[in-house]
């Protein structure tokens, strides 16, 4: 048990390249960290540099209280569970987790009881004298959990240990390894760039992005307030969809209707002298079937039109999907580099579709005109220079809702792809026209 | 991919070409197996098959010391030559496959002119080393040669070997606890068991084929090894020759290479394509 602090870390290859770049953080003792990110922004690296794999180029790292930048591993005291697993191929099961105290000298009457008592909780003892080449990727993922827990250390490490697994799998090992650290109460820091995992999993999250750490926070704070674009855009899921805003006599004009900013927004934006662009984001739970909302609720937000190309009902919820055609999209750095890494760059997939979560009961129907509300006060606007979430310090400083909708009136006042195919009537071929 | 379809023709004349070609290649060793049982008196008999057998050539050769003790030398030498080759060899490719140092490239270099160069070149500037540091005609004398040229084909064979296992289990094996010599030792090594394998079979027969260096720094039965032993069989008077003796000692010692492919014919494919096309 031990707490882990990463002070000013940086680690800069002898070729040049910058992996890791001034990430300081503290992890308290027992508590469990995520590191998440797109492939290729360090938090592999710095989860190495916390095993002693990698070296650290400045900054320094103390385990427990102690400075570990120029100790091997071996002296930290550390587990680390690796995304191959990394099992021993000619050793047993059982030879695979008393490896590591077989190496510390531990007698072997000690090593038997806590190898079997290992593969008791992680439910392996009538596999302990099976090779792993014999197992399968579930039982091979427990041997390497187990190899990880009979050493009682300080800190555990996981480098992704569920991406080899099948989805069923990974969700009911996802529940195991929360429960077992729980219950062994030992400091985790597990690296991912799967946000579900990240989200489900964690005390706290860190989400990096080329190397900088962008935000710090509990999986309900990262998700309530991203401090910027690339966090809003990388957690959650479906992600948050992002549509391109003007400011103009104090309302924001968007492609969904124009919402009335707060005093606060106002200035907060014109402050930030980037003029009078914002990108908006709105999270698809944020969305739902007009029809359905209360006529209290109403006024919160705005309803619009829209021609749905995608309906998929998932039982629990419905996701609607449709595009803005007017709606230039949104450029930005930070969305590129999300769309890449979501593969939605290469599928060719254009960026301004939007997704809307509503709610089971809708009877909206594929390929219809459909009349959608949008939650106002949920809203979050963005600087597309600096991706800074704008609204998060008005929000922060108590003022309510950053957005309020303008009125019911004004806010349908704008239906934008509907006005182009006439409202409400039902569109045939609507989903072609759309796209 | 389209199946190669082979018309009964191209079968037919496949076969010929085949049966061409290991006839060419097993007719003389079919030849000196035949001569090796012939009669001293029947040597010079062009049949093929001997019209009477005998083991007396072999009786013969395996009651004098003549060839016995270089026999032992053959299995001794290449034995010991073998290890410190594999273990030396191990070492290195093990550095080459996983660190980066400076003279890398240059290590890597130096083996390869090692391995081309050619061995009779080097063969009078050795016999006057070894004679003054008094290795001449020892068993040091030839481990050590066997060694160097074992070197290069080993750690080109085993390094291809290493490449092929995981990084990760060595990190794995480093957060266990061990040293790096620990973690070589207990995962590494084990992983590239049939790798060192492999190698020790070839320079196992690359020791065990040498005549070049066997003939040049020995002079007597001490340290010569069985390859060079047949050069000085005598036959019953200075006026003839031993054929029937030496083609039975030649036999003799092709037996051990003919269990060895028989055996390990995999392993040595593997072995000699590994760097070639995985590496």
């Amino acid at each position: 048990m031990a707490e882990i602090i990463l002070d000013h870390i940086t680690k800069r290859y002898p070729d040049g390249a910058l992996a890791v770049e001034d990430f300081t953080m503290d992890i308290a003792d027992g508590e469990f960290v995520i590191l998440v990110g797109p492939s290729g922004c360090g938090k592999s690296t710095t989860l190495n540099m916390i095993a002693g794999l990698e070296d650290i180029t400045s900054g320094e790292l103390r385990i427990g209280g102690q400075v570990v930048n120029q100790k091997s591993p071996k002296d930290r005291d550390i587990a680390m569970v690796f995304q191959s697993y990394a099992l021993y191929p000619h050793m047993t099961v059982r030879e695979n987790m008393g490896f590591a105290l077989k190496l510390a000298k531990t007698p072997k009457d000690v090593i038997n009881q806590k190898v079997e008592e290992a593969a008791r909780i992680l439910d392996l003892t009538q596999h302990l004298d099976r090779r792993p080449a014999n197992l399968s990727g579930g039982q091979r993922q427990r041997v390497a959990m187990g190899r990880a827990i009979v050493r009682d250390p300080a800190a555990f490490l996981m480098d992704e240990p569920l991406s080899n697994l099948d989805a069923k799998l990974r969700v009911q090992t996802r529940t195991e390894i929360s429960r077992l650290q729980r219950r062994l109460g030992t400091t985790t820091v597990y690296v991912t760039h799967d946000q579900t995992e990240a989200m489900t999993l964690g005390d706290r999250v860190a989400v990096m992005r080329t190397g900088v750490l962008q935000q710090v926070a509990s999986p309900k704070e990262l998700y309530e307030t991203p401090v910027n674009l690339f966090v809003a855009g990388f957690i959650g899921s479906p992600s948050m969809n992002f549509l391109s805003g003007t400011l103009e006599d104090g309302k924001l004009r968007t492609s969904l209707g124009d919402f009335a900013l707060s005093e606060r927004l106002r200035r907060e934006v014109e402050s930030e002298g980037t003029g009078r662009e914002v990108i908006v984001g709105v999270r698809p739970e944020n969305f739902e079937d007009a029809s359905l909302v209360s006529p209290d609720n109403r006024p919160n937000g705005i309803t619009f039109h829209a021609s749905i190309d995608v309906l998929e009902s998932l039982g629990s919820d419905v996701f609607v999907y449709f595009t803005r055609g007017r709606d230039q999209g949104v450029n930005s750095a930070e969305l590129e580099e999300l769309a890449q890494d979501s593969g939605r760059g290469d599928a060719g997939g254009t960026g301004d579709t939007i997704v809307a979560r509503l709610d089971a009961a809708t009877r909206i129907r594929e390929g219809h005109d459909a009349e959608l509300w949008i939650d106002g006060r949920q809203m979050h606007v963005f600087d597309p220079a600096s991706g800074r979430n704008l609204s998060l310090a008005v929000s922060r400083e108590g003022d309510g809702a950053a957005i309020r909708a303008v009125s019911p009136a004004s806010g349908t006042a704008e239906p934008p792809a509907a006005s182009e195919t006439g409202s409400g009537q039902p569109v045939s071929g609507g989903a072609g026209e759309a796209t | 991919m389209a199946a190669i379809t082979t018309t009964p023709r191209q079968k037919a004349g496949w076969g010929v070409t085949n049966f061409v070609v290991i006839a060419l290649a097993l007719i003389p060793v079919l030849w000196m197996v035949s001569l090796s049982f012939k009669t001293p008196a029947a040597v010079l008999d062009p049949s093929f098959i001997p019209s009477q057998w005998t083991w007396g050539n072999y009786d013969q050769i395996l009651s004098t010391s003549q060839f016995v003790r270089p026999l032992i030398n053959s299995i001794g030498i290449g034995i010991i030559a073998t290890l410190v080759a594999v273990v030396f060899a191990s070492m290195a490719a093990y550095a080459i496959a996983r660190l980066r140092f400076p003279g890398k490239s240059v290590l890597i270099g130096m083996a390869l002119l090692i391995a081309m160069f050619p061995q009779i070149a080097l063969v009078t500037p050795m016999f006057n080393i070894e004679r003054s540091l008094g290795l001449f005609n020892t068993w040091p004398g030839l481990i050590i040669p066997y060694v160097a040229f074992g070197l290069p084909l080993g750690i080109y064979t085993l390094s291809a070997f290493f490449r092929e296992i995981p990084w990760e289990l060595e990190k794995a094996a480093k957060v266990d606890g061990a040293t790096p010599f620990q973690a070589f030792v207990k995962v590494i090594a084990p992983l590239a068991a049939p790798g060192m394998v492999t190698t020790a079979i070839l320079v196992f027969l690359a020791c065990w084929n040498d005549f070049l260096f066997a003939i040049s720094f020995t002079s007597t039965i001490s340290s010569r090894t069985a390859p060079a032993a047949m050069e000085y069989f005598s036959g019953s008077s200075q006026f003839t020759v031993p054929t029937g003796p030496i083609a039975a000692a030649a036999s003799f010692i092709t037996i051990p290479i003919i269990v060895f492919v028989l055996f390990f014919q995999r392993r040595i494919v593997a072995g000699l394509t590994s760097g070639a096309v995985k590496g």
